[in-house]
């Protein structure tokens, strides 16, 4: 690991007077030379730093910032989390399990006890791809500024099944998955101070767009919150993900959905589907196949069929589109 | 030599334990009787540096620190296969914090050409990750650093990183000539002499049990039923929680190695050879030892980095890999490509077994499937090719049960097949062809704790989930290895020390001599210290071959034994008797005539006309003799595992749910440290069945998994119940009758598991690891 000197930001607009590039402008050259990048829980950032990926020259410590560490929660209002909050205080939340079931499963499913007490949720939202080329010093993928992706025809088993046509690497946050299924929004402060609420299906950037990039973010900005909005006693929610281990592991394929029902009917649906695609996605198909329907073994085939519907595997991951089907179909029917 | 006859426990209890006379040298101790009748040996005893492993007070070789002491870091190559024409170290050689930097001239643990004629400066890089270069530095980040600074000249040459690729004529070819390698004192290398043609090593037909026997063809020709089909099993890499390191401190009178190794005396033997330097100037300390697997017998390319840097700086080196290095250089499990075919008659007999395979160490030797087909069952007939095929990847290494355990996942299905096809039981069809008296019983005391009744016909299992039930057995050889010394020390305060160069992996070696020399002295385990892994000590056996328990015991407990009967002259004045009268019990020495007649041990001890007495022994030949040679004993080291899985036939995944294991050791020594090693091996099984496989890229050479993030190690959720069944199986050969239990513990789990999905999905799956995608695919969802 590189040598880099260590500030400690206590309040957001020091982090962001502070900051000068993100990860991301390091990985891909795009940075100043005196880099300075933001660390919260550390976990992605020190695992790319020990790999050699990145050399950053200055690291910006948000993990202390005043006031990003709170959840609050209200029935009219929803959810609030702070960009600082754990992954292991959303699972220990009794209103989140309560509320939105699917986050709570997806976050006690992420990474290991340890990692959840480390891994704040800002940072799982701003961390890069696990592909294994990207993570490779020896591979100047597509990610990192050259023209080939070694996956679309090399080792793919744990690759993107869908809108894989440029880079078919896969998100890493599964956590992001269940906010999809909620309709989250990510705040975010820039250098102005001034902050603004992002839609997250419009937080990450499909490689098509920009290869160099995973979410919006510039470097001069902060996630600073998500919030979720307000679910009555008709949402029902459920997480489900698969990884090569139960232990601890990146998803292979994780799906949550969110009905909001009326009576026994499905009002709306709302399935989202992580390590399927570049992005974590909602899939319109799966979720319109539930509007209007009971939830059945029937109806929830039918989603599950829905959901991989155009889905174009690569040499070596065509399993993964039989494992979606069955879990999208589990997790529909783990709502009622 | 003088002899005595002694009479010996012989067989199975509760089966059929009679006792069997052999003629003995008379320094050989009486015979022990069976292990309920023992006071330590056979028990569950603690480990007696369990304390200081769980408060890490036990100092591994990443703990040592010297004085001075430097980081070594290396250099290695990015590309799979080129030459180097030349390597600048001049601007690493300058920066600040920098004491020595070496470029290799030639590097071990891989085959090497037998004609060596154009020797290049550098060696040809042949794998990406081959050590080129290394650095000592006062921290590891500033060595880090000037590895950067090394300018190295490659002319890249084209490579080939797959099996089936690099057996095309066209392929690149790793070794233009032929190749050898010895073995590392731990089993790997390859049979000596055997051509190479393009990349393809071989064939080897033979190993020391024989070449091939009766008529084949005839045999598939008297056959009712025949199997035949191709398994193939993956690259397994060496995750050991401790990686592969040393710290070298090279002094001008002597050369002092602090090692995480399997084997110190032949990591003393291969320094004092590459340096030039009597064995009595180089001394090899394994206090404690972090795991290892098979590949950590050698010195290796580390070792002798950390030797030049050492020597060069004055200063000591510590080189320890990191976790990257440990899965692309230090040794891995080859994969195979094995086609099998087995013959039988209606009522189960064999007729013919044949088997041809293929597998790659990368740049070494090694990727045999094993002996188990050629020697576990009965069958008139047999043959075998094994090649090696040489790929452009980081070598193999002996890797726990070398070969047995891919060759047991093509002939434990083979089997399993063939059982149904007969419309028997398994275990009833290996009734009919084992004639191993050890694993009958283990077949039906296992069979009986895993409910095996449960077992329904294949694929019959209704809902999504379908739970499955398998087994699969093996065979190990009783490896004896005679360099096998021990001393023992006694002093006058009542101390005894055990003293051998023979290494504890995390075994429980220093337990079980504890226990044996305590046995023998009427002593408490406790009151024996154990010094042990230090070549300053008589030489021990390398941790390989399961080879430590039934060689190092036997020694321990004939120098204790000495050590008695001087303790009895010395005192049967005393106790009014004569020496030959005297026993010992519970910390005293007792007149046998008259029990009131004793004195404590420790007493006894105070009165030595010296301050303290040694005695030593080495292992002697086994009673009766050996089976061939001197390294391998009579009768084996049977195991039937069973397997209890269920199936997610929508998911793919399969999760073990259950392994009872029946295992035997001759006579297990400690009980508490045998279901130990079983949990170990089962576990690691279970990781080959379902998890652990290398990933190289095809296009670039490279491993992609090269971390414990994506090489997919089992957790504590895929760790399944695991039963151990131990079974006594006493010989009468030795003055323990004990054997080792490492490599039987992981050869079976594998191929049960893959038996239990099988029986489960009703479908086989002929590859290993059994993933999502092999299980869908075999269902027809892909």
């Amino acid at each position: 690991m590189n040598k880099f000197s260590w500030y400690e930001a206590k309040t957001v607009n020091e982090a962001l007077e502070q900051v000068n590039a993100t990860v991301s402008e390091v990985l891909a050259s795009k940075a100043p030379d005196e880099s300075a990048v933001f660390k919260s829980g550390g976990v992605d950032l020190l695992d790319m730093m020990k790999e050699g990926l990145v050399e950053p020259k200055k690291i910006i410590n948000i993990r202390n910032l005043a006031g990003l560490g709170a959840i609050s929660y209200s029935q009219k209002v929803g959810l609030k989390l702070g960009a600082n909050v754990t992954l292991a205080q959303i699972e220990a939340d009794p209103d989140i399990k309560e509320n939105y079931l699917a986050l709570h499963q997806a976050v006690a499913h992420a990474g290991t006890p340890q990692l959840r007490n480390m891994a704040s949720l800002g940072g799982n939202l701003a961390q890069r791809t696990r592909c294994w080329y990207f993570r490779s010093l020896d591979h100047e993928c597509l990610r990192k500024g050259s023209g080939t992706c070694f996956a679309r025809n090399g080792e793919n088993e744990f690759h993107a099944i869908m809108k894989n046509g440029s880079c078919s690497s896969v998100h890493a946050s599964s956590v992001s998955t269940a906010l999809m299924a909620f309709g989250a929004s990510v705040e975010i402060t820039g250098g102005d101070g001034k902050s603004r609420d992002v839609p997250i299906k419009d937080f990450f950037v499909s490689p098509g767009d920009d290869s160099s990039k995973e979410s919006i973010l510039e470097s001069n900005e902060l996630i600073t919150a998500v919030t979720l909005p307000p679910v009555s006693n008709k949402v029902k929610s459920y997480y489900i993900k698969q990884g090569a281990r139960e232990s601890y592991d990146w998803a292979i394929a994780d799906v949550a959905v969110v009905l909001e029902m009326s009576g026994n009917k499905c009002k709306n649906a709302s399935v989202a589907l992580g390590a399927a695609a570049p992005v974590p996605i909602v899939s319109e198909a799966a979720s319109a196949a539930l509007e209007g329907k009971g939830i059945t073994e029937q109806t929830a085939g039918e989603s599950a069929e829905a959901s991989m519907k155009g889905a174009t595997p690569l040499s070596k991951n065509a399993y993964k589109v039989p494992l979606f089907k069955a879990i999208v179909k589990r997790a529909i029917l783990g709502t009622i | 030599m003088d002899t005595k006859k002694i009479k010996l426990p012989h067989g199975i209890p509760g089966h059929n334990l009679k006792e069997v006379e052999r003629e003995v040298p008379v320094s050989e101790p009486p015979a022990w009787p069976v292990n309920s009748e023992l006071k330590f040996v056979g028990k569950s005893v603690k480990r007696t540096d369990a304390l200081a492993k769980v408060t890490g007070s036990a100092k591994y070789t990443s703990d040592i620190q010297l004085q001075g002491m430097l980081y070594g870091r290396m250099l290695r190559a990015t590309y799979p296969h080129a030459k180097i024409r030349s390597i600048d170290t001049s601007a690493a050689e300058k920066l600040d914090g920098v004491y020595a930097v070496h470029a290799f001239k030639s590097v071990i643990g891989m085959a090497q050409p037998q004609s060596d004629g154009n020797q290049e400066a550098y060696p040809d890089v042949k794998f990406a990750g081959q050590p080129i270069a290394g650095v000592a530095a006062i921290t590891k980040e500033v060595a880090e650093e000037a590895l950067k600074l090394i300018k190295v000249d490659y002319e890249y040459l084209p490579f080939v990183v797959d099996l089936d690729e690099a057996q095309k004529p066209e392929a690149p070819i790793v070794f233009q000539t032929d190749v050898e390698q010895e073995d590392s004192g731990g089993g790997g290398g390859g049979q000596k002499g055997l051509k190479t043609v393009g990349n393809v090593r071989g064939p080897s037909t033979s190993s020391f049990f024989g070449g091939p026997r009766g008529d084949v063809e005839k045999g598939f020709t008297d056959a009712d039923v025949v199997v035949e089909h191709v398994y193939k099993t993956q690259v397994h890499t060496h995750c050991s929680l401790e990686t592969h390191g040393v710290v070298v401190d090279w002094r001008p009178n002597d050369v002092t190695i602090y090692a995480s190794t399997q084997n110190t005396n032949n990591v003393r033997h291969e320094f004092a050879e590459m340096f030039d330097l009597p064995k009595s100037k180089v001394r090899v300390i394994t206090e404690f030892m972090g795991g290892g697997f098979g590949a950590k017998h050698s010195l290796g390319n580390f070792g002798a980095m950390a030797g030049h840097l050492s020597k060069k700086s004055g200063r000591p080196v510590s080189l320890m890999l990191d976790r990257k290095e440990e899965h692309i250089s230090s040794g891995n499990r080859p994969n195979s490509v094995q086609y099998l075919k087995i013959g039988a008659k209606k009522d189960g007999t064999l007729t013919a077994i044949q088997q041809k395979s293929h597998g790659t160490a990368g740049v070494g030797l090694g990727a045999g499937v094993g002996r188990i087909a050629q020697v576990m069952y009965e069958c008139p007939s047999f043959t075998t090719e094994q090649y090696d095929v040489f790929t452009h990847a980081g070598p193999g290494a002996a890797w726990r049960a070398p070969g047995n355990v891919q060759g047991a996942f093509g002939l434990e299905q083979a089997v399993d097949e063939l059982a149904e096809k007969l419309n028997m039981d398994p275990l009833a069809l290996r009734d009919v062809i084992d004639k191993s008296e050890v694993r009958k019983i283990e077949r039906q005391r296992g069979a009986q704790k895993f409910d095996w009744s449960r077992r329904k016909q294949p694929g019959s299992d209704t809902g999504i989930v379908k739970k499955g039930y398998g087994v699969a057995q093996s065979t190990w050889p009783r490896f004896i290895n005679l360099n096998s010394t021990v001393e023992i020390r006694a002093y006058k305060d009542g101390a005894v020390e055990v003293r051998s160069g023979v290494q504890d992996i995390g075994t429980g070696t220093k337990t079980v001599l504890a226990q044996v020399v305590a046995e023998e002295l009427g002593m408490d385990v406790e009151d024996i210290t154990i010094r042990i892994g230090d070549t300053l000590f008589p030489t021990g056996p390398g941790s390989g071959g399961s080879i430590v328990t039934g060689s190092i015991t036997p020694p321990a407990r004939n120098a204790a034994y000495k050590l008695k009967l001087q303790l009895f002259d010395q005192v049967a004045e005393k106790l009014e008797t004569e020496p030959s009268k005297l026993s010992v019990s519970d910390g005293f020495i007792i007149s046998q005539a008259d029990n009131s007649k004793k004195i404590a041990i420790k007493e006894a001890l105070k009165e030595m006309r010296t301050e303290q007495i040694t005695t030593t022994a080495s292992r002697s030949d086994d009673y009766g003799g050996f089976k061939m040679g001197t390294f391998l004993a009579h009768g084996d080291l049977g195991s039937v595992q069973f397997a209890e899985v269920s199936v997610d036939t929508e998911t793919g995944f399969v999760k073990v749910d259950k392994i009872v294991a029946a295992h035997s050791c001759g006579r297990p020594l400690n009980t508490k440290h045998v279901e130990s090693q079983i949990n170990g091996g089962v576990i690691q099984g279970v990781s080959y069945a379902l998890y652990e496989y290398r990933v190289m890229d095809n296009e670039t050479g490279h491993q992609m998994n090269g971390n414990l993030d994506l090489y997919k190690l089992p957790f504590s959720m895929e760790i399944p119940e695991i039963e151990s069944v131990i079974i006594e199986d006493y010989a009468g050969r030795s003055s323990t009758d004990a054997y080792g239990i490492g490599e039987p513990a992981n050869i079976a789990t594998a191929v049960a598991v893959a038996n239990a999905v099988y029986n489960a999905i009703g479908t086989r799956i002929y590859e290993l690891p059994i993933t999502p995608d092999k299980v869908l695919k075999a269902l027809n969802k892909t």
